[in-house]
């Protein structure tokens, strides 16, 4: 433990926060035009984009690696661009994205489907625009559920291990996450490493899922109907 | 302020029909739930698009399927106070009637609109609260400052008591009606209570499995309704099939009588409904000898329900509620309906 290497950490949360970030986004994206759409269509696509959450990351790391891989279209283009997926770190972030936009992507569409249509309407009828709608009513009614779902997205990319280790391996200092290395540590015998890893993996997910009730929690309380 | 309405709509196998015109003052749709009264409120307002038809507010085409005119809600001008008031969560009562205000750039400007409409509606003291912190009443007034501030060219109002308490719906009714008469535009309600119809509109539309009616005065349609649907929606507790037997006369098979009726029957008469307020055991006309079948009593009335005579075994009884000081030990032996009280139905 003398030499200290903090780097998984680093590199796990810069992961994060990245596939965080598109995560948000692309989730609240999906979900708001999902649950707009005619039912089977809303079907077949809430099948489609929640795969992930129920393949096993080794398959999702399969598919990614099937788009990314050096000598595929996509890879190599990217490769021209100069973006390096496959054993890069930045490789991390496309799996992190993979894995937990589900999570974002059903908690949102949860709260937007549980929204009051009203609310929207009576937004229009006022003459308020759309989008001051989405932002200022839409976002604000749902954003217990909107939050509670990026941090669960943000919890899922920091633990990613299948998808990650098959698209950008384990080097220690380039692209070790905690996960990775908790397992490479176990099997290399060093268990106070894996040991202290295992217990920073822990530390984390606590707090996320104490902030998810927190949320919760507050987003019941403050849920207002009119009998 | 005039309002001419023909849309139709398919909703799977629910058919929505309204052509109806409506001009200033109190209009009301009275119709059961599920009859398509607030989609018809929904499609004036630009919410829902109709199949076909045409939606034209004092000479603007807000909606015109031939011309593929198809105003936004935004631009349509058009105040719309839902059933659960919709106050946006997370404002204040002020920051809610702001909204409404969205126009007028000058920031002070649009303070004092609001002070002045929280005034007039009597909120200025609940100004800083919340919607969940609000009563039922409370939040009504507020959704309505904030469509009132917008001035808009039409107000519609969808079940506007039904989220509130029964003892304190007349309260505000009267209040309501008192505060919207000084508004010179239009005002379409739609509800399914027939004493709230009555007391808050001018004119009444019916809207029976999403056909419209046509509008006609409040008294008229309640002393003429001339349709099943109407008659029912506008409390008639006695319908039966009859047909015409003369000039002024009808048969109803089911209860084995003749009526006489004031008005000329037409040819086409389907059914008469009898109201259960017109029976009289004094009365002359049309007295038919009757046995009582149960009584229940009400705070200020009798219910009793009874068989005519030669009333067919598989009918349904009648029903006759009378005041409670025209009771008697014993119970009549004949009641009788003013020919007036006939109500002539021809759908």
């Amino acid at each position: 433990m003398n030499d200290m290497d903090l780097f998984p950490l680093y590199n796990s949360l810069r992961i994060a926060a990245a596939s965080s970030v598109i995560v948000f986004f692309a989730g609240i994206f999906a979900a708001y035009k999902v649950a707009k759409m005619p039912r089977i269509v809303k079907g077949i696509l809430d099948v489609i984009l929640t795969l992930p959450m129920v393949l096993p990351p080794t398959v999702c790391g399969y598919f990614l690696l099937l788009l990314f891989g050096r000598r595929r279209p996509l890879g190599m283009f990217l490769e021209d661009l100069g973006i390096k997926l496959v054993m890069n770190w930045p490789g991390g972030i496309s799996a992190a994205v993979v894995v937990s936009f589900p999570l974002m992507y059903r908690t949102a569409r949860g709260a937007f489907e549980s929204f009051d249509r009203d609310l929207a309407w009576a937004g229009q009828t006022l003459g308020l625009s759309n989008t001051w709608i989405f932002w200022r009513v839409r976002m604000r009614t749902c954003r217990q559920g909107i939050l509670a779902g990026i941090v669960l997205a943000f919890a899922r990319a920091l633990g990613e291990y299948g998808a990650t280790s098959m698209l950008i391996g384990y080097t220690p200092g380039r692209t070790a996450t905690v996960s990775t290395t908790v397992y490479q540590l176990w099997r290399t015998n060093d268990e106070s490493g894996a040991f202290f890893w295992v217990m920073v993996n822990l530390a984390i997910s606590a707090v996320v899922l104490l902030a998810v009730n927190l949320l919760e929690k507050r987003n019941r309380s403050t849920k207002w109907r009119l009998k | 302020m005039a309002l001419e309405v023909d849309i139709e709509k398919q909703l799977g196998p629910f058919h929505l029909r309204a052509a109806f015109s409506c001009e200033s003052g109190f209009t009301g749709i009275l119709g059961a739930s599920g009859s398509g009264k607030s989609m018809t409120l929904k499609c004036i307002a630009g919410i829902e698009k109709p199949d076909r038809g045409s939606i034209v507010l004092d000479g603007r085409v807000l909606f015109d399927s031939e011309k593929k005119i198809n105003l936004p809600p935004q631009k349509r001008h058009v105040g719309y106070l839902f059933q659960h008031y919709a106050l946006f969560p997370g404002m204040t009562v002020r920051q809610n009637i702001m909204c409404g205000l969205h126009d007028v750039k000058d920031r002070q400007e649009r303070e004092a609109q609001a002070d002045a409409m929280m005034d007039m509606l009597q909120i200025r003291d609940i100004a800083s609260l919340r919607p969940e912190a609000l009563s039922g009443g409370q939040a009504q007034r507020t959704a309505l400052g904030r469509i009132l501030v917008n001035k808009p060219d039409l107000l519609m109002l969808d079940e506007p008591f039904s989220a509130l308490d029964t003892h304190l719906r007349l309260k505000l009714q009267a209040e309501l009606k008192e505060l919207l008469g000084g508004y010179g535009k239009g005002i379409i309600m739609v509800t399914h209570d027939r004493d709230e119809a009555y007391r808050m509109c001018d004119r009444l539309g019916i809207m029976d499995r999403g056909q419209m009616q046509a509008v006609k005065e409040k008294k008229e349609m309640f002393a003429e309704p001339e349709t099943r649907a109407a008659a029912l929606l506008t409390g008639c507790k006695n319908i039966a099939e009859a047909r015409k037997t003369g000039e002024r006369e009808v048969y109803v098979p089911a209860w084995n009588i003749h009526l006489k009726t004031r008005e000329t029957v037409r040819d086409g008469l389907q059914a008469v409904g009898i109201r259960a307020h017109s029976f009289r055991p004094d009365e002359k006309d049309n007295a038919y000898p009757v046995q009582i079948i149960r009584e229940t009593e009400e705070p200020f009335e009798w219910i009793g329900e009874f068989r005519f005579d030669g009333q067919a075994p598989d009918t349904a009884p009648v029903w006759w509620r009378y005041p409670k000081e025209l009771r008697q030990k014993k119970p009549p032996k004949k009641l009788g309906v003013p020919p007036a009280d006939v109500l002539l139905l021809y759908e």
